[in-house]
């Protein structure tokens, strides 16, 4: 009886693999007949679930309008680009599994993408290996670009990698300044998450911070997915601080604030761009009013160049917020067509395709929607503007817009 | 100033809701000897049903002081259905089974309902707004209480005394004593088991449903995957206190909490320990105690009475 179950359960195990396997092998060759244009892949990485999702599914339109734009332009002649986001529900293995399932398929020629920088730090190894440009809209960590040692001996770690954002190493001290000279700020209270993101932007705000005459009230650390913050909440009361600065998410500073203020602590939070989204005002309510953020680049809201983008991202019915990333991604997006453009003619992908592609983006050099759009020798955008924002009125509001070169 | 007596009500605050979720690990342990890990989700649901009341039963702007007990009502019904529901379809067939096929079942079902809720529920994939107590914080010397935190600072003594009523006095209650202590020879004296099992994971059905609503109203939002780690401190409180014990159950989550509390706004006052202090660090003490109250006292804090069971 036994054995015969053993044989049962090796047979049924059996098919189910072969099975399996007779998919996969048919996903992969694809059906080319019909259309003669040949279709060419744009890979997108984001968390497009859970944690960061909003921002993510934002990423994800950006890159479906830059797409269905060149589309509809015939931008490459003979060629058809669609759009395959994959979700990394904001965790470094998940994002590192989808670059290897992307760089497999010989149809992807760019990819857009991750939203994390701790997701990045997994996934510039493999899209390296296999030569294929990534563009991040939104990683800030500046280790990504100007390798481990940056602070003192820049150097680029992949040629493959770019991004359209500016990064860390500006946003924390552009806070700083902001939070001391403006608002007039002089104790503030450092929490972070202790991810490469938020560790990174706290430690250089209090440098910035210091460095003007600010004092360090205290620190703290969190864990993501922590909703619980009253302990800390008592510790910050009793530093008497006249400042929180976050360095994180928004899935853990919107609670954060709320119980800060609940708790009858009057100061405002200030963090990064990862606490910039509707989702943080909606979920904190009338708790968020006076909190603050800098986010990369201006709002894409206030330029001119972004209008026609804004009333098709509203129109499509597309989900997420586009106001964070969405231009950065549609821009990043439109830099590897263009660079595929030049190198894929009438329709025939060359050999060595992907190598020719790196180089292309590499010489980019147009304006995009969200500023003009060029890459150092480091791949970090050239546009370096931020903004501070702040809740009024339960909305985010550019206060102030600037460049900042540390 | 000195932040004792807040973080004390801090602690006691969070950990009265660990102790409400850990009724139910204890009480299904006592009965059945199963550790139901789906218990965190029939939190999590329990939450989602008193939302679910609010946005879609009553009518728009309806106040909160009327709409809670509807809220309490609806989780509470939909939290009991589920943990009925899985009692009699996924741990029932299971009961004359290894140990270990049941626990497997429960962590499937955990993962089931996880995603049912993530995929159906209208915006569930991101935090959703839970609705708040209409009055600001309140202030009892230095202390200051959170709306939210009143609920469950009053719903908990309440429903820790109405259950331990029950249980030491009602027939039904007796009969569940009965059952955890001996479930054959209590079956041989006409009390009908499957009855009493069926009411355990009701009731810590129920007592999740409270404190999902309570964590609702403190934290501002319910999620899809609160009570992964709701749960497992639950859990974790149940065994502190010593699992099958409901006195222990509450004993354990306020201890548990109180030692989170502790160990994020004091140990990186110690010199020599701020590397090891902090938010970031709470659940590693609370883990050491665990660790140490279980080397010292293995069968928890209060322990169960009947200390012979394999």
């Amino acid at each position: 009886m036994r054995q015969r179950s053993m044989v049962i359960l090796t047979a049924v195990l059996t098919t189910g693999a072969l099975t399996l396997t007779a998919c996969g092998s048919r996903d992969n060759s694809g059906d080319s007949k019909g259309d003669k244009k040949t279709e060419i892949i744009i890979g997108v990485d984001a968390p497009l679930t859970g944690q960061n999702s909003a921002t993510g599914l934002g990423i994800q339109g950006g890159v479906q309008i830059a797409v269905d734009d060149a589309n509809k332009n015939n931008t490459v002649p003979g060629v058809t680009f669609k759009v395959q986001a994959l979700d990394d529900k904001a965790i470094p293995a998940s994002g590192q599994a989808n670059a290897t399932q992307l760089v497999q398929d010989d149809k992807v020629l760019g990819v857009v993408g991750p939203l994390n920088s701790g997701v990045a730090t997994q996934m510039q190894q493999v899209f390296d290996t296999a030569g294929l440009v990534e563009i991040s809209p939104s990683n800030t960590a500046p280790e990504l670009t100007q390798g481990k040692n940056w602070q003192t001996a820049k150097s680029r770690p992949f040629k493959t990698y770019f991004r359209t954002a500016t990064t860390d190493a500006l946003q924390g001290g552009f806070a700083a300044e902001y939070a001391y000279s403006t608002l007039k700020k002089r104790k503030v209270f450092v929490v972070d998450d202790k991810q490469t993101y938020g560790a990174g932007l706290a430690k250089l705000f209090k440098a910035g911070f210091t460095k003007s005459g600010g004092k360090v009230a205290g620190e703290d650390h969190v864990n993501t997915g922590d909703t619980d913050f009253s302990a800390l909440v008592t510790k910050i009361k009793n530093a008497k601080a006249d400042l929180v600065y976050y360095g994180g998410q928004y899935d853990e500073s919107e609670k954060l604030t709320k119980q800060l203020k609940d708790g009858g602590v009057k100061i405002p939070l200030f963090g990064g761009d990862g606490m910039f989204t509707p989702t943080y005002i909606e979920t904190a309510g009338k708790t968020s009013e006076g909190d603050l953020v800098t986010s990369v680049g201006q709002p894409v809201d206030s330029l001119p160049s972004a209008a026609d983008f804004i009333k098709k991202y509203k129109a499509s019915g597309l989900k997420g917020d586009y106001g964070t990333y969405g231009g950065y991604s549609y821009d990043a997006a439109t830099a590897i067509i263009k660079a595929i453009g030049a190198v894929v003619k009438d329709g025939k992908i060359p050999d060595g395709a992907r190598a020719k592609i790196v180089a292309e983006v590499q010489k980019t050099k147009f304006d995009g929607i969200a500023g003009p759009v060029s890459f150092d020798e480091f791949g970090d955008t050239t546009n370096k503007q931020l903004t501070v924002y702040q809740v009024v009125d339960g909305k985010w509001k550019a206060v102030k817009s600037g460049t900042f070169n540390g | 100033m000195n932040t004792l007596p807040q973080q004390l009500a801090n602690g006691l605050f969070l950990g009265s809701m660990y102790g409400l979720i850990a009724i139910g690990y204890t009480m299904v342990y006592g009965i059945v000897q199963l550790i139901n890990f789906a218990h965190g989700e029939i939190f999590m649901t329990g939450g989602f049903g008193a939302l679910s009341v609010y946005l879609y039963v009553l009518p728009n702007g309806t106040s909160m002081w009327i709409a809670l007990p509807a809220m309490l009502i609806g989780g509470g019904i939909v939290s009991v259905l589920i943990a009925v529901g899985a009692e009699r379809f996924a741990y029932r067939p299971l009961r004359g089974a290894p140990r270990l096929a049941p626990l497997i079942t429960a962590i499937g079902l955990s993962l089931a309902l996880q995603q049912i809720v993530f995929n159906t529920y209208p915006d569930a994939k991101t935090d959703i707004t839970f609705p708040q107590l209409p009055f600001g914080p309140l202030h009892i010397g230095s202390v200051s209480i959170q709306s939210g935190s009143v609920f469950v600072i009053v719903a908990a003594p309440l429903c820790m005394a109405a259950l331990a009523l029950f249980v030491s006095l009602s027939r039904t209650g007796r009969a569940m004593q009965a059952t955890a202590q001996d479930p054959d020879t209590a079956q041989l004296m006409g009390i009908d088991t499957n009855r009493i099992i069926v009411i355990a994971f009701a009731i810590g059905g129920f007592f999740a449903a409270v404190a999902a609503v309570a964590y609702g109203l403190r934290y501002g939002t319910v999620k899809y995957d609160m009570g992964f780690q709701m749960g497992l401190k639950a859990f974790t409180a149940a065994v502190l206190g010593g699992i099958g014990n409901i006195y222990g159950a509450m004993i354990g989550g306020l201890v548990l909490g109180l030692a989170e509390t502790m160990a994020t706004s004091y140990i990186d006052g110690i010199p020599g320990m701020q590397q090891l202090g902090g938010g970031g660090w709470s659940s590693v003490w609370a883990f050491v105690l665990l660790i140490l109250v279980l080397l010292f006292r293995p069968q928890g804090l209060v322990g169960e009475r009947v200390a012979d069971r394999a």
